[in-house]
């Protein structure tokens, strides 16, 4: 591959993952995960529900510590102490539960801890600069919202999706996207603009990416390369080129196969 | 607390969105001021007005002015106070008794040779510490702030009879001091207008306000998204504890003595009852500060109105709690017209909304907050 406009390597690592476990109370979640992200690379992340797909992405997104293990950005290591620690860093999420309030309009959603204020330490709300600063993202990204003004209980749950992932994506810093379960309840049109978009700002703008999905269709559309976690450990990474989807499938399958087997023999 | 809320849309019934919140470019100012009860509201007090003006000579003299106005500022104040922690999800039934400690601990002093103004700082300082305790035993500890308050109003209450041995003492302090601090007749409403106008501004035009509002609609999301949710809340019970223990200066100095044994609850439950007369629900995540002022104006009303007409005081309670449930019913009603509801039910508020449309010419709003 080409080397980016600015003269670093595609192939350089810009997230590591080492020996990453986290516990809560009696339940692991994650046992020793060990992964890497590359520059301008979609990764996908699978496993069966409750594997710790969604735990794994809080922790590099800051929102929860691990209990052990380290993660590197761009070689160095960090602790995350919040989200907005990460955010710093360019670390941009689209949590499961979509981390939208109800109560609030679309645009004080999309600018939701990150609010446009004026009278500087008084932080009072810009709402005219958000709400046109919103509506404007959206046209450009071709989201469908009639009105930014509408609080987004009133929307459905796609459109909600829509707005999660515009949250993360207007950020200029962006470098890191985590995308979990982005497009469980989005329609067909919905799912392809945003495939286009996440694509789009991988290979323009060299944003790195790690994508929960159980829609393996999906996966192949938009990753490089995926990553299976089981039990809490990558269990399987393999670049999309050199696996397919009957052998995405079996793996997972068979490693059901095996677990339900050796569960049978111990009891 | 570790409850945290994530609404089903299933629920928006049972826990309707704020009012004022947006309703599409198109809504006219009047249909989004009905929408959001404040309006209804204050129709209902103005009618009680009209009614006792036309009942009682008395009611619509200067004299009763200023009764009025010593009536509703401690509503207001607590009404206030009790906003942004309903916003929250969350109660503080402590308040009440934050404002009867606050003026004797400037008495104290003063016995004890503190000044005066630097009495009242302290004692404002001592008031926001309640908040911090509060705050921080509901954050940290997890323990539901009913149950913390409900702890610490039984504490200050202690202390207070403790300290004050059980009898009345005179406020200590005159002058210009506590003339602006509650003395002079309208100084407690001119507090009470001045607090609603920075508590308005602070709930809807500022970050802390939109993070209240975001971390009581949904604390896990508020989370996520990096707000430090810990720290509003604790903030939100020392705002609260703060204002009680303002509105006990100025009592102090308006009532001039000072009584150990006043019912610091009932004056929370009156505030609580206002912010909710006013529009904003239990359940969290909506709130209005113009509403829980309207909301105490009508109960002030109501309440001179009643003492003038020599009508019994239980007949008040009796009212008020009719109000209140009137109130949530409205409320109710209100939610599904606006969730586009159909059959009978609503019928109410649909008659009203349906007046409201026939306005004409109602400009789109320019501004509009969600919340
Ligand atoms: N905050 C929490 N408190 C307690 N247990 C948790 C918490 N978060 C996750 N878990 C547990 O950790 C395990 C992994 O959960 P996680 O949400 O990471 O799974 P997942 O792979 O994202 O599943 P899904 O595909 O269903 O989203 C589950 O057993 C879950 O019950
Ligand atoms: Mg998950």
């Amino acid at each position: 591959m080409s080397p980016l406009s600015d003269g670093s390597s595609v192939d350089e690592v810009v997230l590591r993952a080492e020996g990453i476990a986290k516990r809560f109370g009696a339940v692991v979640a994650l046992r020793d995960v060990n992964l890497h992200l590359r520059r301008g690379e979609v990764l996908g992340v699978v496993g069966d529900n409750g594997a710790g797909k969604s735990t794994l992405v809080k922790i590099v997104t800051g929102y929860h510590a691990p209990d052990r293990g380290r993660l590197f950005l761009d070689g160095k290591e960090v602790r995350f102490r919040s989200v907005q620690d990460a955010r710093r860093q360019g670390i941009e999420t689209v949590f499961q539960d979509l981390a939208l309030v109800n109560e609030l309009s679309v645009y004080h959603n999309l600018f939701l801890n990150r609010e446009a204020t004026r009278g500087g330490r008084l932080r009072f709300l810009a709402n005219r600069q958000m709400r046109a600063q919103a509506r404007r993202y959206l046209d450009e990204i071709e989201v469908d919202i009639p009105s930014v003004d509408t609080p987004v209980e009133k929307l459905s749950g796609g459109q909600r999706q829509a707005i999660a992932v515009a949250r993360a994506t207007r950020q200029p810093g962006v470098k890191i996207l985590l995308l979990d379960e982005p497009l469980a309840a989005m329609g067909a049109k919905e799912t392809s603009l945003i495939i286009q978009l996440v694509k789009g700002l991988a290979r323009q703008r060299g944003v790195s990416m790690l994508v929960i999905d159980h829609n393996y269709t999906h996966l192949f559309e938009l990753c490089d390369r995926v990553n299976v976690i089981q039990q809490g450990r990558v269990t399987l990474d393999k670049a999309i080129a050199e696996t397919s989807l009957s052998e995405l499938t079996d793996f997972m399958v068979q490693s059901y196969r095996s677990q339900v087997g050796r569960g049978r023999a111990g009891g | 607390m570790a409850r945290t809320r994530e609404k089903e849309p299933a629920l928006g019934e049972l826990s309707p969105p704020p009012p004022g919140s947006g309703r599409g470019e198109d809504a006219s100012l009047v249909r989004r001021l009905l929408q959001g009860q404040e309006l209804v509201i204050a129709l209902i007090g103005v009618g009680l007005a009209l009614y006792f003006v036309v009942a009682t000579p008395d009611f619509a003299t200067a004299s009763n002015g200023a009764t009025l106005s010593q009536f509703i500022a401690p509503i207001v104040f607590f009404a206030i106070a009790e906003v942004f922690i309903l916003i929250l999800g969350e109660i503080d039934l402590s308040v009440g008794e934050v404002y009867v400690l606050a003026p004797f601990l400037v008495t104290f002093m003063a016995n004890d040779g503190v000044g005066v103004i630097a009495g009242i700082f302290i004692a404002l300082a001592i008031s926001c510490l309640v908040g911090v305790v509060n705050g921080v035993i509901t954050v940290k500890l997890r323990v539901p702030s009913f149950i913390t308050t409900l702890g610490t109003v039984f504490a200050l209450e202690g202390i207070v009879l403790i300290a004050a041995n059980g009898t009345q003492l005179d406020m200590a302090g005159t002058g210009l001091t506590a003339q602006i601090m509650g003395g002079w007749t309208w100084a407690e409403i001119a507090w009470a207008l001045a607090v609603v106008a920075v508590f308005h501004v602070l709930l809807r035009k500022t970050t802390f306000g939109l993070h209240t509002v975001a971390t009581g609609g949904n604390e896990v999301a508020a989370a996520e998204a990096g707000i430090k949710v810990d720290s509003i809340k604790i903030w939100c019970f020392v705002l609260c504890s703060f204002l009680g223990g303002l509105m006990g200066l100025l009592d102090g100095w308006h009532i001039a003595s000072l009584d150990p044994s006043t019912p610091g609850l009932d004056f929370m439950f009156y505030g609580v009852a206002a912010a909710v007369i006013g529009g904003t629900a239990l359940t969290g995540g909506r709130g209005t500060m113009i509403g829980a002022c309207i909301g105490a104006i009508v109960l002030g009303v109501l309440e001179d109105g009643f003492n003038i007409l020599g009508v019994n005081a239980f007949a008040y309670d009796l009212v008020l709690g009719l109000a209140i449930l009137g109130a949530m019913v409205l409320n109710v009603q209100l939610e599904r017209v606006r969730a586009g509801g159909s059959g009978r039910r609503g019928s109410l508020a649909r008659v009203v909304l349906r007046a409201a449309a026939r306005v004409p010419g109602s400009k789109p709003p320019v501004e509009e907050v969600s919340a």
